[in-house]
């Protein structure tokens, strides 16, 4: 019995092992050996961080083709060079990635209800989208902390996740685990391409940023005392915070929530600080850029919009070279606004940092004479940005303005900062209420003159900075509002002796809002005047895109008020490949709009030659999200606003070039940073809760 | 016709295979833990427990009972199954490769899962015809699959819920299993 049993298991065994056999090499299915290889040199953690199912998956995703040699997330450097040898190829290296909580909220954000389920986020996220009265922010029970196979990630004692960056490998995990998506990874690259949201934590401040800089975030920065860190905060998306932290006039303020409690944070102050730090600190921060691509961009023209795509493409490893028509770079910032609000040393200064990073520069080289976009093209550049600002004069349509003795507010000040000392005489008339016109008079005034500055309506209405007209008032330039020029008089030389204006008075209010002047008629009187500053409004000089010399000719669409025509969303032009942004595209507006577009242009110039395409997003932030703008703020404690010294004062003003308002102190600078709200979306430090934070006792 | 379909809700619901016969629970426990491997985990055991009972009852059929070793019964069986899976996975990966892709990971776990050899021994016991042995293996295997997809699907529900720490995971689906196996019962009564 035990012979049949085992003779008869043999057998069976053995047909069962021939068949196998003979199967084996019939339905042999050919396997690369490199899966083997690569899986063999893989760590085996199976985490699954790469996307793929296991490390067998990865290996054979990488055998494919479908993922690079570096796809996993677990292995070091040399496993990747280890893995792209076995493929023969060569290692790109990613770039180092991080998971990023955005959100600050935490337990200030108000409970709707009081939600007693399972302590998970997702499963609070069923109910009602969760019980917190703001509709993005954390919930805080920690299903990220949970889901972190590195335990890089501890719920902090405000109810807000903490991600510890030595131990975070950016495997995404806490990312899908999160039904909110606060927390997000990304790298250098992804956080300069990412634009606003609706669903970022956009304090006001930072929804109103044409640049889109995070204040919360640097303001929380300095009050840290991590002066580099801000810099490099601000960094990500303004690279002239020197100049800006001097000429911006600060849109973001206008939407500060301390200003219901008492006055707005000196939030470009607190710019100015750490700008002004590094630049007297003798050194630089080490700005990174992100691995060569080896692509040529070209960008014409090199004012703030300029600089800044130039910056961010740089920074994105491209290669761009500025091309401007004038001796130095820095646009209207350098030919436009004087040197006692910006010296020019600081500017040389702040471009400097920009050009060191690897950006080229070709000054006196200007588009439409020296070179044209076919020569660009033909030259291997792939790219081209044109942000040639706004640098020709409006008329003051009134009769012999062409007189000698009239002379453009820009030109008049291009021609100075270009030191060519333009003759002002005794008397000066300039004439507008915009900053280009404040700017002349108070440079009139430094130069002598008694300088008068016409504007056709009143003090109220003109569009220039307040502190400007203060300025101005300050030092002794005379207001003659509600007036406007009606013609200039000349002797027989044609030389301009004298302008005769019109006296006005406000009418009905007009589509801006503002109550439209109206002639008095009869009112003619004559002003003396050695030299007449129209200074009434700036267009693009577009002459240099006609392809024969007329406006006919120009092969981009253009609009009424001589502005380029592009996509809203890319900043592309008609022309493929050629985009824009800044003055020439938005007309006459503010540096800090000009940088925030310059990046954005750039951001869809690398999106165009690395992808083909530009990804547009539905929940792009574009207008200020209604339910963020309230009113009624729970903070009672008044604190006052710091005051921005003055450097000079009295008769140094009106006679020399000197830098008038300086930078506030580290003491005021700390103490105007805990005047900060740290706002969210909705959330804010109301009383109880900066006090809770101050002692450390927040609990949930 | 009324036969084979109490057969078929038989095994399905009131023998089912895991919860009446408490076979094949190392992969009842061990794939449950997430809704999209249990349906892949229960669809390869009901392909691989329809061939097995199937080639088994030709083994019984024309070689153990015609040599009278039907005492061998086990460990042939074990022989031929662990063949046959072996021989279906090759021939998978080879012919059908979409379906290898969705079962392909599944096959060796059944290779000596005792559910696939608990249908076919049983199919042996109760003298069921050719016909009848596939009907019922088709019918324990759904049951398998029911029984695990509905368990994954309450464990993937736990998954969230605050427990404590010694019961979390293979603990508490242990429980789970137990409290379905008593609802499975019920079905006791309707044959
Ligand atoms: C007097 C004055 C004061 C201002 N004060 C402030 C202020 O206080 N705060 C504020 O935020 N904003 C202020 N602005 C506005 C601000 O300067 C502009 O909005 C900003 O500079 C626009 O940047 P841009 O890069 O678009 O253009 P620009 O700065 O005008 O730069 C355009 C560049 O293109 C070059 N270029 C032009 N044509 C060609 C060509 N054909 N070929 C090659 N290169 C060419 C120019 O040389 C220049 O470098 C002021 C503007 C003026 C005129």
């Amino acid at each position: 019995m035990i012979v049949t049993s085992g003779l008869t298991l043999f057998s069976i065994g053995l047909g069962a092992a021939a068949i196998l056999g003979v199967a084996s090499k019939l339905l042999y299915v050919k396997e690369d050996p490199r899966i083997g290889l690569i899986e063999d040199n893989l760590p085996g953690a199976n985490c699954g961080g790469c996307g793929f199912p296991g490390c067998s998956g990865a290996a054979a995703a990488i055998v494919l083709g479908k993922a690079p040699a570096s796809v996993c997330i677990v292995a070091d450097a040399e496993t990747s060079i280890r893995v792209a040898g076995i493929m023969g190829q060569e290692v790109i290296e990613r770039e180092p990635e991080l998971a990023i909580r955005d959100c600050a909220g935490g337990s200030r954000a108000a409970d709707t209800f009081h939600y007693e389920g399972a302590l998970d986020c997702r499963a609070a996220h069923q109910l009602y989208g969760g019980s917190k009265s703001c509709p993005e922010g954390c919930l805080g029970l920690g299903t990220c902390a949970r889901s972190c196979p590195f335990d890089a990630i501890q719920m902090g004692l405000d109810g807000l996740p903490i991600i510890d960056p030595e131990a975070c490998k950016a495997c995404g995990n806490c990312v899908d685990a999160c039904p909110r998506g606060v927390i997000g990874v990304s790298g250098m690259s992804a956080r300069l391409l990412h634009l606003n949201q609706n669903t970022d934590c956009l304090a006001p401040c930072r929804q109103k940023c044409p640049a889109q800089i995070n204040i919360p975030k640097y303001i929380e920065q300095i009050k840290a005392g991590d002066y580099d860190g801000a810099v490099m905060t601000i960094k990500d998306r303004n690279p002239l915070l020197v100049t800006c932290g001097r000429v911006c006039p600060r849109p973001c303020e206008t939407e500060c929530r301390r200003q219901f409690v008492d006055e707005t944070v000196g939030i470009n102050m607190l710019k100015r600080f750490v700008a002004d730090r590094e630049l007297h600190s003798g050194s630089r921060l080490t700005i990174p850029c992100a691995k060569d691509t080896g692509r040529k961009v070209a960008i014409i023209g090199g004012g703030p919009a300029g600089l800044s795509c130039a910056y961010f493409l740089r920074r994105l490893g491209h290669h761009p070279t500025i091309f401007d028509a004038m001796p130095k770079l820095g646009g209207q910032v350098r030919y436009g606004i004087p040197e006692y609000r910006l010296p020019k040393a600081d500017l040389d200064w702040e471009i400097k940092g920009i050009l060191d990073l690897g950006v080229k520069a070709r000054v006196n080289t200007k588009f439409g004479v020296d070179f044209t976009i076919e020569t660009l093209k033909a030259d291997g550049f792939e790219t081209i940005f044109i942000g040639i600002g706004a640098w020709q004069a409006s008329g003051m349509y009134a009769e012999g303005e062409d007189l000698d003795g009239v002379m453009g507010g820009i030109e008049f000040l291009t021609a100075h900062a270009l030191g060519q000392r333009p003759e002002v005489g005794k008397k000066v008339i300039v004439v507008g209420g915009g900053n280009t016109a404040i700017d002349a008079a108070r440079t009139c005034v430094r130069l002598g003159a008694e300088t008068t500055l016409m504007y056709r309506r009143t003090k109220a209405e003109m569009p220039a900075d307040l502190e400007e007209i203060i300025g101005a008032e300050d030092e002794g330039v005379i207001f003659k509002l509600l007036a406007a020029p009606a013609r200039v008089v000349g002797d027989e030389n044609g030389r301009a002796t004298h302008l005769e204006y019109y006296e006005m008075e406000l009418g009905e209010p007009d589509a801006s809002g503002r109550r439209s002047p109206v002639k008095k008629e009869g009112s003619e009187t004559m002003m003396a005047a050695d030299l007449i500053i129209p200074a009434i409004g700036q267009k693009p000089d577009l002459a240099c895109l006609y392809e024969d010399g007329d406006e006919g000719s120009c092969p981009l669409e253009t609009t009424r008020w001589q502005t380029i025509v592009a996509d809203e969303n890319t900043f592309e032009t008609a022309i493929p490949g050629v985009f824009t942004a800044g003055d020439v595209y938005t007309g006459p507006d503010l540096v800090i709009s000009a940088i925030g577009d310059g990046r954005k242009a750039a951001r869809s110039m690398h999106y165009s030659m690395m992808h083909g395409d530009v990804p547009i997003s539905e929940t792009t932030q574009k207008t200020m999200i209604p339910y963020t703008l309230f009113k009624e703020i729970d903070a009672m404690e008044r604190k006052e606003r710091a005051v921005m010294p003055h450097l000079c004062h009295g008769d140094e003003r009106v006679c020399t070039f000197n830098e008038v308002e300086g930078a506030v102190s580290e003491n005021q600078a700390l103490a105007e940073s805990e005047r900060c709200l740290r706002c969210g979306l909705i959330c804010y430090d109301t009383d109880s809760a900066a006090e809770a934070r101050h002692f450390g006792n927040t609990t949930k | 016709m009324q036969e084979f379909f109490v057969l078929f809700i038989g095994a399905m619901f009131v023998n089912n295979i895991v919860l009446a016969q408490y076979l094949g629970n190392c992969p009842f426990i061990g794939t449950s833990k997430e809704s999209g491997v249990a349906v892949g985990m229960g669809g390869a055991v009901v392909f691989v427990a329809v061939m097995a009972a199937a080639i088994t009852w030709l083994v019984q059929r024309h070689v153990l009972v015609p040599f009278e070793l039907g005492y061998l019964q086990t460990l042939v069986f074990i022989l031929v199954i662990a063949s046959l899976v072996q021989f279906v996975e090759m021939f998978l990966k080879k012919m059908v490769p979409p379906l290898y892709k969705s079962l392909g990971i599944f096959l060796p776990l059944i290779t000596t899962n005792c559910a696939v050899m608990g249908i076919a021994l049983i199919c042996q016991r109760e003298e069921f015809g050719l016909m009848k042995t596939v009907m019922f293996a088709f019918a324990s295997g759904l049951g398998f699959m029911i029984a695990l997809v509905l368990l994954a699907g309450i464990r993937e529900r736990l998954a969230v819920r605050r427990l404590p720490i010694a019961m979390r995971g293979t603990p508490i689906g242990l429980v789970m299993a137990g409290l379905m196996s008593l609802a499975f019962f019920a079905f006791k009564g309707m044959i």
